[in-house]
């Protein structure tokens, strides 16, 4: 690889359900110029911008890098649209980190984003043709199937629920603030998709997520200590077919692996310090913490149970409070990313986890068939 | 960088309304590059594509498009909802990074079943432009008439005909380093590969030069040597003069130009850059990707052959 990428500037927006302060570039800015305050640089020191998105169909605006181009300073320079569905922040960011990796570009910003109060998001997901289920009907009966598997409680689901919104307190960005949460209060939330109850469901948020990446000479210039990555992976497989399984996918499974051997990782749960991963239902907690080899099959629940998920534990997961605080789709998986880069920075505020140096970042999206994830460290690789 | 070469190419041509699905569609195109390369499915080690949504008119259309792949055990693969030519382009950048040898990229697109008129009206500005229904064909009668007044192209090609809205797919193979030779006869290098956007408020534009696409062919450095032929992505004749300006072609360059199938056509030019090459004994071609209103985003990629 020709070249080492740090990332040395973040920036997020503040996530609400609705953002009429601003136009869709208007939300792009806001992340965008906190990502370039942070690296002490302006819009005209990038060479390159990527944005990712979920379906045009959410906003109604078709592929919006045109109209975008503008308000990104991206006129005059290249810009790309990526769209992987729900793994979409995830997989736009390592578009931008292989923009700088290859030493192709050497300064990029990289934004994702999603404005989901200009349209809506489930008749987007149906293709306007049906009611539809939703991400929350097609997602649960793999977590119904997991359940069975795993033999897990009821409750480990409500935990994950009531952790992610107490997480959420302490960052200032998250879009759900619940001081209130309790596991009673999650049990006898109603019940949206069997066994899906309402307080363990992610909202729909207006937000967005900007990332400056740079190369080493970059890196070693960055007003602020950057965060380096040590490996990115994304696999991709078919959404249904005979003897797939949509539980536990090979494709989470191979991504993993991929990322950790570049990253020089061996055991995840000794060698990572702290994880962002994509739970949009608290049930994927546990189903992700097996699949990402945190623990063995059936036994992800175990590790909720006992607190190691809680930021006081010794596999905090989802600081932040995850997607299920703030959900605007086509960001969420680059604010995974994003809020891993921030643990190692040490720049996580109150959610902060005291001497992370290594951290994962982890999106998925489609039928649970699309993967990317990055591993970031305060070091150099 | 690291030498790439396009080794295969097939693409279904502009058909004029297919009644298969896009996956169907895509499926012999994309068997039928990779057999041509010669190269075993299982070697490919990225594969990226290009489509839009909206053009099939529904949300995650290019997810179906995997079928068309084989993506069993799990394949690294990305999407960008933007013309196979920015496909190639994230393919090219994939393959600079030395572990991965092989790389797919395809496209496909089915603009029959909708009104491309409406459509496209879409990718203006949500909110000041898109209101107005100025769809593409009149946009470009307003950059036809400022190349007219600019004396650039004759009175009579002011009058801009509604672009074709065909149906298609294409794909490409591309290798890496020396086996590239070993795999194809005579491959075709990418010497150059670049795209620039630029404004998308047309008030802001100069719409007689079309600056991002001659930046865009600066950097790729398309004037570093002579050019045999150039494949266009051009809809109107007005197009191919002021594309032809800012890319620097003179009136010695040989160029093919069409913008359709949608979301394929730019892809199509770089194969069919390829294959000017591979088949035709040609040392120096070019091939070009435009997106949006008056060639508002452009791509051009150099290709050369063995001496």
């Amino acid at each position: 690889m020709a070249e080492r990428c740090a990332v040395v500037g973040i920036g997020q927006t503040h996530h609400k359900k609705v953002r009429d302060d601003v136009s869709l570039a208007g939300l792009l800015r806001e992340a965008g110029q906190r990502a370039l305050d942070d690296a002490e640089l302006t819009w005209r020191d990038i060479d390159a911008v990527v944005i990712g998105t979920a379906p045009d169909s959410f906003e109604g605006v078709m592929m919006p890098e045109l109209y975008l181009a503008d308000a990104l300073g991206a006129a005059g320079k290249p810009i790309m649209r990526v769209h992987t569905a729900g793994s979409v922040g995830g997989s736009t960011a390592i578009v931008a980190t292989h923009l700088v990796q290859s030493g192709v570009r050497r300064r990029v910003l990289t934004i994702a984003f999603e404005k989901q109060s200009e349209g809506d998001t489930t008749w987007g997901l149906s293709g306007g043709r049906s009611g539809g289920v939703g991400a929350g009907g097609y997602f649960a009966p793999h977590i119904r199937a997991y359940i069975d598997r795993s033999h897990a409680p009821e409750h480990a689901g409500w935990m994950v629920a009531v952790k992610d919104r107490l997480n959420a307190l302490k960052n200032p960005y998250a879009h759900l603030q619940v001081p209130d949460i309790t596991l009673e209060k999650v049990r006898d939330s109603p019940m949206v998709w069997e066994p899906v109850r309402r307080l363990e469901s992610c909202p729909a948020s207006d937000g967005a997520c900007a990332l400056v990446l740079t190369d080493e000479a970059g890196g070693d210039a960055a007003p602020r200590p950057p965060a380096w990555v040590h490996g990115t992976a994304i696999r991709s497989e078919l959404g249904q077919f005979p003897g797939r399984d949509p539980v536990n996918p090979q494709g989470g499974r191979d991504c993993a692996a991929d990322v950790y051997a570049q990253a020089g990782i061996t055991d995840p749960r000794r060698d990572i310090d702290v994880v962002e991963m994509y739970v949009p239902f608290s049930w994927y907690e546990p189903m992700w913490l097996e699949n990402l080899g945190f623990a063995a099959e059936g036994d992800g629940w175990r590790l909720t149970e006992d607190g190691v998920t809680e930021m006081t534990g010794d596999l905090p997961v989802n600081c932040s409070g995850g997607v299920l605080s703030s959900n605007p789709i086509g960001a969420s998986g680059m604010l995974r990313f994003a809020e891993a880069a921030m643990q190692v920075r040490g720049q996580a505020g109150e959610h902060q986890i005291d001497g992370a140096t290594t951290a994962l970042g982890h999106a998925y999206g489609g039928a649970a068939q699309f993967f990317a994830m990055w591993i970031v460290r305060s070091t150099k690789p | 960088m690291r030498d790439v070469a396009i080794v295969s190419f097939a693409t279904s041509g502009a058909l004029p309304a297919v009644e298969d699905t896009e996956t169907q569609m895509l499926f012999p195109v994309i068997s039928e590059a990779i057999e041509r390369s010669g190269i075993p499915r299982a070697d490919i080690g990225f594969t990226c594509s290009g489509s839009a949504d909206y053009l099939a008119g529904t949300p995650f259309a290019f997810v179906g498009n995997l079928e068309a792949v084989g993506a069993w055990p799990p394949i690294s693969e990305s999407h960008v909802d933007m013309d196979g030519a920015w496909a190639l382009y994230e393919a090219w950048v994939r393959l600079q990074h030395g572990d991965v040898d092989v790389a797919l990229a395809f496209s496909s697109g089915i603009s029959s079943r909708s009104d491309l008129r409406e459509v496209l009206c879409l990718q203006n500005d949500p909110y000041y432009l898109m209101p107005l229904w100025a769809d593409h064909g009149s946009l470009a009668g307003l950059q036809a008439r400022a190349a007219a007044d600019a004396g650039l192209i004759p009175e009579a090609d002011t009058t801009v005909a509604t672009p074709p809205s065909s149906d298609g797919a294409a794909a490409v193979i591309m290798v890496a380093g020396d086996r590239a030779r070993e795999v194809c006869e005579r491959p075709a290098w990418i010497r150059g590969i670049e795209h620039r956007s630029d404004p998308h408020y047309l008030g802001v534009r100069d719409l007689t030069d079309v600056a991002s696409a001659r930046l865009a062919a600066e950097a790729a450095g398309v004037g570093d040597a002579p050019v045999e032929v150039a494949e266009l992505s051009a809809a109107h004749p007005h197009e191919e003069v002021l594309l032809r300006r800012a890319l620097g072609l003179g009136d010695e360059v040989e160029v093919h130009t069409g913008a359709d199938p949608l979301m394929v056509s730019g892809l199509v030019h770089i194969g069919e850059a390829f294959r000017q090459i591979n088949e035709h004994g040609r040392q120096r071609t070019v091939g070009h990707a435009s997106s949006g209103a008056c060639l508002q985003q452009n791509l051009v990629c150099v290709l050369e052959g063995d001496a």
